[in-house]
């Protein structure tokens, strides 16, 4: 067994899907037909038809995790579902070599008026497990879902997160090659939360390949080595996880109101406007007014995944000036930026001199940090903001 | 070791020779996720029901009672059936009933494995399998009954009877075969599901489920057409221990009937996929 070995391959996958339901039900009944035929049906969209993921290609070792990151409807299901062989691939060629496990639906198969023993027996049957395979492991995985007072109580009185539990423990007895994880660890309580992080920490030492999808910014900088960012099913991003979450941060509001009055850009050598915790910033703030504007201010917001972090004005540090009219120009710097790897958004407003006064806002300007690495498992530094702090005795 | 490589891509172009081995492989390895399934559904059937086992059979019941009457009242006279009438006709709706549960087995079992399809790579053929032992296990209640009137009606045993598990599982067969076909297309369009009941209904009356071939007219020719008289026929006749006649029919219907069988296994390997795109649950 090769150390690095790719075992996952995957060449422009795209696959097309239907925005009608009833046109969507006589592609398939066409689809069927042709394929029956084996005849190639055309590679085109059809009415009514987008991509939902268009030539996907990336490549996966041994002991590497990749996350998917992206808005809903940004194609990541119907990536996954090709991946694990559910659909077919419209173009494109996905090779796996190895066992594949699948944590995408937990305690599939699952029957409610069953107890919870029977149920383990069946969604082990699902999984691909034998009656012997079962018969060895139901006590690891009553106690490894911690619902043992409750295993011959019938599934529909669960709690859903005794459900989860009991699905994602049976999963979790799968010792695949390849792991393939759909946002399931947005469940349940944190203490197995972090039950199953360990789990897929000892997973990964095993050396298997994981891609995991998550909406979530931790869970991804937690577990990935490398990261794709998806947008309306393309691939606008890969490599590095610090860079590939400042962009999925960013995402959101890159549609920006361009005023003719104000615009602002970052100065920087670096064209990406990549930056490290710690760094001075600077903007450019240009304001290219009609009128003589007489006690101005100038808002400066930071946001970070739709959440506004700070809002500075120009008055807090008592900067007073007029607006002539004409170009004028002002440089702010946010001095050693405290903030940590993640991707930002930051935008300026021009007000006169009273509440009321709004005048224009100019374009949101992004930049990302990304670096030094945080640590997601309690042993450094992590989320946005780096505190200044001192630990002392006492 | 040497990993297993599975290859995804849209060129389909394996041999249906290959198709057909992946296809009989996975149900040969789903045996116990079939039987596991089997027992999910009989178990969930009965537990959260009363009557449990009668609705098995209250169907087919309730069909024979009102021809037992309908021809006792004389409110319609049908020709003699060589055994007593109740015996005949309770024989053939409850072989009927295990006919189209065959028939549509496929498509309510892959119909209600939705959520599991659409999230889960398991081997589908699992579904037909562990169809086929819901039908037997179903069945077998059916089977006791029938038993039970040839007794009260004194017709008896025939040592033919030996044979009649052989031609219960051809029933199952042929029409799992039908089955297999009608369940892709029927998982896309619901009216699919609805149309073969509604042809069933018809199509039994021409069959000799409620009343023996008559002598001449149309539906003596219909019913000699029509390839489930046999079956229906001989698998009775076996039972009772009258004469087997159209055997010859009997036996090209139930080998033809082994080809398009493996036909089917092949055409809904191929359509899964193409099904589950559509309902993306």
């Amino acid at each position: 067994m090769q150390e690095n070995e790719v075992l996952i391959k995957v060449e422009g996958l795209s696959k097309k899907f239907c925005k009608d339901l009833k046109t969507s039900l006589w592609y398939g009944v066409k689809d069927l037909y042709n394929s029956v035929l084996r005849r190639d049906s055309s590679d085109s969209l059809r009415k009514n038809e987008f991509w939902a993921v268009k030539d996907i290609s990336f490549e996966l070792r041994r002991g590497e995790c990749l996350g998917l990151i992206g808005h809903n409807g940004a194609g990541k299901s119907t990536l996954l579902k090709m991946l694990n062989g559910l659909i077919n691939p419209d173009q494109g060629k996905v090779t796996i070599k190895g066992r594949v496990g699948a944590l995408i639906e937990l305690g599939a198969g699952f029957n409610p008026i069953l107890t919870g023993r029977e149920n383990i027996y069946n969604n082990g049957a699902v999984l691909g497990f034998s009656k012997s395979e079962i018969d060895s492991k139901v006590e690891d995985i009553i106690d490894f879902a911690e619902v043992r007072e409750f295993i011959d109580m019938p599934v529909q009185n669960y709690s859903s997160g005794m459900k989860v539990r009991l699905g994602f423990a049976i999963a979790a007895q799968m010792e695949p090659d390849v792991l393939i994880i759909d946002e399931v660890l947005a469940v349940g309580d944190l203490a197995f939360r972090m039950k199953c992080y360990t789990h897929l920490m000892k997973v990964m030492s095993k050396n298997v390949a994981i891609i995991l999808v998550s909406h979530s910014v931790v869970d991804i900088m937690r577990l990935c080595s490398v990261v794709a960012t998806l947008e309306k099913g393309k691939s606008i991003f890969q490599g590095n996880v610090e860079k590939g979450v400042s962009i999925y941060n960013n995402l959101a509001n890159k549609e920006s109101k361009d005023s003719s009055i104000i615009s602002a850009k970052i100065l920087s050598d670096d064209e990406e406007n990549d930056f490290y915790t710690g760094d001075d910033i600077n903007f450019q703030v240009d304001i290219n007014s009609e009128f003589y504007i007489e006690k101005a201010r100038i808002l400066f917001h930071l946001e970070y995944s739709n959440i506004r972090l700070s809002s500075i004005s120009s008055k807090y540090s008592e900067f007073n000036f007029d607006i002539k009219p004409g170009l004028n120009s002002f440089n702010f710097q946010i001095k050693n930026t405290p903030l940590l790897v993640g991707g930002y958004l930051g935008r300026f407003e021009l007000y006169g001199e009273s509440l009321k006064d709004y005048i224009a806002s100019a374009n949101f300007v992004s930049f990302n940090i990304v670096g030094p690495k945080v640590d997601y498992s309690g042993f450094g530094i992590c989320h946005t903001i780096k505190l200044e702090h001192e630990f002392t005795f006492i | 070791m040497e990993l297993k490589t599975t290859v995804y891509q849209k060129e389909n172009n394996t041999k249906i020779g290959k198709l057909l081995k992946n296809s009989l492989n996975d149900i040969f390895t789903s045996r116990f996720l079939a039987k596991q399934l089997a027992i999910r559904d009989i178990k969930s059937q009965y537990r959260q029901s009363f009557l449990g086992i009668i609705w098995a059979f209250i169907t087919p019941l309730t069909t024979a009672l009102v021809w037992i009457i309908l021809s006792k009242t004389g409110t319609v006279t049908l020709t003699d059936t060589g055994i007593p009438y109740p015996v005949y006709v309770f024989s053939g709706t409850l072989l009927w009933s295990i006919l189209t549960e065959s028939i549509n087995a496929p498509m309510v079992n892959t119909n209600a494995a939705r959520g599991m399809l659409s999230k889960i790579n398991f081997p589908k053929e699992a579904l037909i399998l562990s169809g086929v032992y819901k039908l037997i296990s179903n069945s077998l209640v059916k089977i006791a009954l029938l038993l039970f009137f040839l007794l009260l009606y004194g017709v008896g045993f025939h040592f033919s009877i030996f044979l009649f598990p052989f031609a219960f599982l051809g029933i199952i067969f042929i029409g799992t075969t039908i089955g297999l076909f009608i369940s892709p297309l029927g998982m896309l369009y619901n009216d699919i599901g609805k149309i073969v009941n509604l042809g069933l209904g018809f199509l039994m009356y021409a069959t000799p489920v409620i009343y023996v071939i008559p002598k001449d007219g149309f539906l003596k020719t219909a019913m000699e057409i029509n390839p489930l008289t046999p079956l229906i026929l001989i698998t009775r006749n076996l039972m009772t221990g009258q004469s087997l006649d159209y055997l010859m029919y009997y036996f090209i219907v139930s080998i033809g009937c082994i080809p398009i069988f493996l036909l089917g296994l092949v055409f809904y390997r191929i359509s899964i996929p193409i099904i589950v795109e559509r309902m993306s649950a």
